[in-house]
């Protein structure tokens, strides 16, 4: 079965047709990309799927449950994570408060007991923060641990927040443009973690990339939309010569 | 400069981050302990309003500086507070009981306020929680049975275990009472803020998509934050009213709401230190201005107090002072003062450059 079933997903704002009509299965383990023109609706079905926008029509369904009627902080518990195109880090906290809020949805403690600081509340702590560590390792963040994120360099600030979306222990993670902004060297180690979330921490990777170099190197298959459209579904090298993907791209050749 | 070796997560888990800085507070609440010793009556209750105004302080410090809500209608839970405790004491309830009663229903009514207003922000909230404010003074001249109408309100005085507690007859009594207060307050704030709880009103207030996205319940977190502000501003509020001892609504005016503000803004948003700093430069600096005018006029002759509303203007200087040089507040001016010390000679001066940068709260969205 697969773990995320979209199914003919749509979003109208008013008259404009953001996401019309989508659909697509991503596997357990597998690594799928959607990628397409600006504009084409990537990161609003992103936002569908962690239920930021209400969608006008279609089903989502998260590991056979449907989870289109949902509310967006329902969705963290069920396992599935994000991060966003523009960083969305808490500015004012360190690198290691913002981690250990990705726990959040694991709290055991209520306000009460939060404000006494029970035992509980403490050993509580603890276990969140050998999680949180865990994720540190992975991907090397032992050097921020206690900077503020308002201080932080662009490239360290991504990282951190896919950090954070690790924290929470999903099975899906979406990342939301994983690549964009960073330099080469940057973008391989990027590369090399996703890899990695699938290989060792056995995690299903959703993401939307303009960067092709990534797609092709980590992506087990492709969807290219274009103006809320399905154009093409398969491996990147399917999808990349697909004739309507490449006139999305590049304009349609006059017939001449 | 300091070099602390972590050996174990607890260390980021405690309060304080080594024994130092334990005993430093140890000795700060000491030295407050022994104030009634020292000072002469005029001074301590000075002293007894500046932990009210702290209290109260902390209180909107949860609302403005942590979770990003800004609220000009404070005073209202203030005054919801101190009716709140003088009718309830007046019903018969001893102090141990309608103290936190008072806490309560001001909580609970600043809750039950924020639940509509949870999707309001900045400006829109801040006029709203005016709003508020508005209400309930036209409310507490309307329910004149209990609050006393225009007439105003005794506050009876305090007896706890045949121990007098009054703010006459007992003073010290009464300033131990209210440290006691504060400092509990103080150590349940410092508590919530490395708890989930406080984490999710940090996330709230920097990100409200990506806190829904981490699993936080966005609307009653924001109502949850509120209300507990509420409440410690009601606490602060029920003192105040057996500090006063006899008030009516004119002592919650719009003023009250204001300076409460700058307590907090001027004490340094998002910081519990901020609020201890801005209510003793608040309630400080209207005395310092008196001392100086007394000096004046007996050293060198020179009578200011002839000149209308000059207290008002200095004041003012002060406060458009720290707004315009110093956004981060006093205790962010003391943060990098410490720095600044304890890696002499080795400070830059862009060493803050990076790290200033408004919290949402005080960009209005």
């Amino acid at each position: 079965m697969s773990l995320l079933e979209v199914d003919d997903l749509a979003i109208h704002f008013g008259g404009v047709k953001a996401v019309d009509g989508i659909s697509f299965a991503v596997e357990p383990g597998e690594v799928f990309a959607i990628i397409g023109p600006n504009g084409a609706g990537k990161s609003t079905i992103f936002n569908l799927i962690s239920r930021i926008y209400e969608p006008t029509r279609g089903r989502i369904r998260f590991d056979g449950q449907d989870i289109t009627r949902l509310r967006a902080h329902d969705i963290a518990r069920l396992g599935i994570a994000r991060t966003f195109q523009n960083i969305e880090l808490f500015d004012h906290s360190t690198v290691l408060a913002n981690l250990l809020m990705g726990r959040h949805s694991h709290r055991a403690t209520n306000v009460v007991q939060d404000i006494l600081f029970l035992p509980k509340v403490r050993r509580e702590e603890r276990a969140h923060r050998r999680k949180v560590e865990e994720v540190i390792e992975f991907l090397e963040l032992e050097a921020y641990r206690g900077k503020m994120i308002a201080g932080l360099p662009y490239g360290v600030r991504k990282v951190v927040e896919i950090g954070r979306a690790l924290a929470i222990g999903p099975r899906l993670i979406l990342l939301d443009e994983p690549a964009s902004g960073l330099s080469v060297e940057e973008t391989q180690d990027m590369a090399f973690w996703i890899e990695d979330m699938r290989r060792e921490m056995g995690l299903t990777v959703l993401m939307v990339e303009h960067d092709m170099s990534l797609v092709t190197q980590v992506c087990d298959r492709v969807l290219a939309v274009a103006n809320g459209r399905p154009l093409a579904l398969g491996t990147p090298a399917e999808v990349q010569g697909h004739p309507d993907v490449q006139a999305a791209y590049l304009g349609t050749e006059r017939a001449s | 400069m300091r070099v602390i070796f972590k050996t174990s997560y607890d260390r980021d888990i405690d309060l304080h981050e080594h024994g130092w800085e334990r005993a430093r507070m140890a000795l700060l609440l000491g030295v407050m302990a022994l104030l009634p010793f020292v000072l002469g009556e005029y001074y301590l209750a000075e002293a007894v309003n500046t932990l009210i105004w702290a209290l109260a302080g902390m209180g909107l410090m949860i609302a403005v500086g942590h979770t990003g809500q800004v609220s000009l209608g404070h005073a209202a839970f203030l005054a919801v507070g101190a009716y709140a405790e003088a009718a309830l004491m007046n019903a018969g309830l001893p102090f141990l009981v309608s103290f936190p009663l008072a806490g309560l229903i001001a909580g609970v009514f600043g809750g039950l306020i924020a639940l509509p207003a949870a999707r309001m922000s900045g400006i829109y909230l801040a006029i709203a929680t005016l709003a508020v404010f508005v209400i309930v003074e036209e409310l507490v001249i309307l329910l004149e049975p209990i609050t006393g109408g225009v007439g105003g309100q005794m506050a009876p005085s305090i007896t706890i275990l045949g121990i007098g507690f009054d703010r006459y007859g007992a003073l010290a009594n009464f300033y131990w009472l209210c440290l006691a207060v504060v400092a509990l307050t103080t150590w349940g704030y410092a508590n919530l803020l490395r708890s989930p709880t406080g984490r999710a009103f940090l996330a709230v207030r920097d990100s409200e998509v990506s806190a829904r996205a981490l699993g936080v319940n966005v609307t009653r977190t924001r109502a949850l934050a509120f209300g507990l502000s509420a409440g410690v501003t009601g606490l602060a509020g029920a003192l105040m009213g057996h500090y006063i001892g006899y008030f009516n609504y004119e002592l919650f005016s719009i003023f009250i709401s204001i300076n409460l503000l700058l307590v907090v803004t001027i004490g340094g948003l998002g910081s519990i230190q901020g609020a201890f700093l801005g209510a003793i430069l608040i309630t400080g600096v209207p005395q310092l201005i008196a001392i100086l005018r007394d000096n004046l006029k007996a050293g060198v002759g020179i009578d200011l107090s002839a000149v209308p509303g000059l207290d008002t203007l200095i004041f003012s200087l002060i406060l458009i002072g720290f707004i315009i040089y110093e956004p981060t507040g006093l205790y962010g001016r003391w943060l990098k003062l410490r720095a600044w010390i304890e890696l002499f000679p080795l400070a830059r001066r862009d060493m803050f450059r990076r790290q200033k940068s408004y919290l949402k709260t005080e960009r209005m969205r």
